[in-house]
């Protein structure tokens, strides 16, 4: 039996929000492929002269299916999925997903494997909100801290791939810890970068945090109060910066972050400036975590004790007939996983990054749902610019940190 | 007022009756519970007024669709977040495929918007009250909803694909 709500609905499917007749607006498309979009999805923007009346959004251009393909593959091939989601942090994906898969099968990961994620995941958030808080000086007309900042980023990738072998989607660690020991080039790197980026990074914030112009194009640029932004379900620094202290490394503790002593920078009124210094201010905090995980990196195995789950080393495989049968049931995706319901969540670059995933026994998984904190956060966009000014529109756009592919999933 | 599954549990059962709410499960850390479509709204409206619980922060929504249910198929699962207590709780809310709507909660919760598109999107779960319950991932003139298992993945094997537009 139908319900009446279904025949209303069914009534009311050609609803629109527009009134396209309106002679005295322009329709502009911001997008699909606009340069300041900075990913492929599109704004249709009512404009009365230069003043934004109503924004509608459309997202999907580059939607993959993640969730239906993560319903056919064994849980080892869906590491290289999550890359490509926030495709500016992809470890924090990667680890969040090994994570819940080791939260499922009740693996508990040794201390050092525990250290290494948190500075790959450090190291991660700091190359995503360089690439956010850079390209907001791009929009703004300040080209050159993004040019500073980007070959610092460089050594980040430099690293990532001293670590696992690949630079953007890193697939990086395994299920039950990391894939190999870091190296002491990648320790040598890591410290490098420690002592060579406060200085560029210092630079950049003396170029940006008190420039006159800067301050006049972003302070009171979409602001958004802490009530909408948790009616919105923003998290992470866009939430922070709206004055909720939320975050997820500090609320629920994974990965032994509740090792580390850092503190969590909230801004006041959630304007664009807010979010631009709650960034930078966590680059620096993260830099202090990634110090201290470095200096107090416990000896020990960098992966757990996991046969079933874990790859074996490859010179095994050759000459051991165990480590042969393990490699191929993994690689093969024939290892059941038990029957069970989780939902973890990291902190990602932008925010509450969360993976609830259904296991009904079999060798996939039978619901894998991610929550992009940009797909939730994104539907606030046409609030927030709503009254103001195009070019201000581009400038509330980057500073939300919008990542298309985490977006489209 | 520490919360605690059981408390929290118990509030719940005392305002909304032990006929609505059942199958209370911990599977994870975060309680599970299911309830009707009835109770659903109303229950998170309680949990976000009540000044003991303030659960004000709805993390995520997921559609779940199992086939084999009979009048149970489709599933959709609310989880919320009290940030002053850092309290997680699910609720479940099962309902048959021939009948897939639910109410929405977009008047409680601006970010449920789009979580509700993304359901209808993925599952066909009508959601009524909707301010503007249209696809948003898929393109709009698909005729089915693909995240139901009833649909497999493409098959690698099909022929019909020009190749050199796909690169191979």
């Amino acid at each position: 039996m139908k319900s009446d709500g279904l025949e209303q609905f069914e009534a009311n499917r050609d609803l629109k929000l527009h009134n396209p007749e309106d002679q005295n607006l322009t329709t502009l498309n911001l997008g699909p492929t606009h340069p300041a979009t900075h990913g492929i999805f599109q704004n249709i923007l009512q404009m009365d002269g230069e003043k934004i009346v109503s924004a509608v959004s459309t997202v999907g251009y580059i939607h993959r299916a993640f969730e239906k393909i993560a319903e056919h593959r064994p849980f080892y091939q869906i590491t290289p999925l999550t890359d490509r989601m926030n495709y500016c942090s992809a470890p924090i994906n990667n680890m969040g997903y090994h994570m819940t898969v080791e939260k499922l099968l009740g693996i508990t990961v040794p201390k050092r494997a525990q250290y290494i994620r948190v500075i790959m995941m450090e190291l991660a958030r700091i190359s995503d909100h360089l690439i956010c808080n850079s390209i907001l000086g791009v929009d703004t007309g300040a080209f050159t801290g993004f040019l500073y900042v980007f070959q610092e980023r460089e050594k980040i990738y430099d690293i990532y791939e001293e670590v696992c072998g690949a630079r953007l989607t890193t697939n990086m660690g395994r299920i039950g810890g990391m894939e190999r020991d870091l190296s002491p080039k990648a320790i040598y790197m890591i410290e490098e970068f420690l002592k060579n980026f406060p200085k560029v990074f210092k630079e950049f914030e003396d170029m940006f945090n008190r420039n006159r112009i800067f301050i006049d194009r972003t302070e009171g640029v979409g602001p958004i109060t802490a009530e909408r932004a948790m009616n919105y379900g923003f998290t992470g620094p866009n939430l922070r910066a709206a004055g909720v202290d939320y975050d997820v490394r500090v609320m629920n503790p994974y990965s032994s972050y509740e090792d580390f002593d850092f503190e969590i920078p909230v801004g006041t009124n959630g304007d664009t400036y807010d979010r631009f210094m709650v960034r930078n201010e966590e680059v620096w905090q993260s830099l202090r975590i990634i110090e201290q995980a470095l200096k107090n990196l416990p000896e020990g195995s960098y992966h757990a004790d996991a046969p079933h789950y874990y790859l074996p080393p490859k010179q095994e495989v050759y000459r051991s007939m165990e480590a042969l049968i393990y490699h191929f049931k993994i690689v093969m995706g024939e290892i059941d996983a038990p029957a069970g319901e989780v939902y973890h969540a990291v902190e990602g670059g932008n925010g509450e990054l969360g993976f609830y995933l259904i296991s009904d026994g079999g060798r996939t998984p039978y619901r894998l749902h991610f929550r992009r904190p940009c797909f939730i956060y994104y539907q606030a966009y046409p609030e927030m610019v709503v009254g103001s000014s195009l070019s201000d529109a581009i400038v509330i756009l980057s500073s939300m940190n919008v990542i298309a592919g985490e977006l489209d999933a | 007022m520490e919360l605690t599954n059981e408390n929290v549990l118990g509030k719940i059962i005392e305002q909304f009756g032990i006929d609505n709410i059942w199958d209370a499960v911990n599977p994870d850390g975060i309680m599970t519970f299911q309830t009707n479509r009835e109770t659903i709204i109303p229950l998170i409206q309680y949990l976000y007024d009540d000044t003991e619980l303030q659960v004000r922060f709805l993390t995520t929504m997921a559609g779940i669709h199992y086939p084999e249910q009979k009048d149970k198929e489709l599933c959709m699962m609310y989880q919320l977040h009290s940030l002053r207590h850092n309290y997680r709780l699910r609720i479940k809310v099962y309902f048959p495929a021939t009948d897939p709507v639910m109410p929405t909660l977009t008047n409680l919760y601006a970010t449920a918007n789009w979580m509700e598109r993304e359901a209808y999107d993925f599952y066909g779960i009508v959601f009524t009250g909707h301010p503007n319950l249209i696809r948003i991932l898929n393109v709009e003139d698909m005729e089915y909803h693909p995240m139901l298992k009833q649909y497999p993945l493409e098959d690698q094997t099909r022929e019909d694909k020009i190749d050199t537009f796909f690169g191979r």
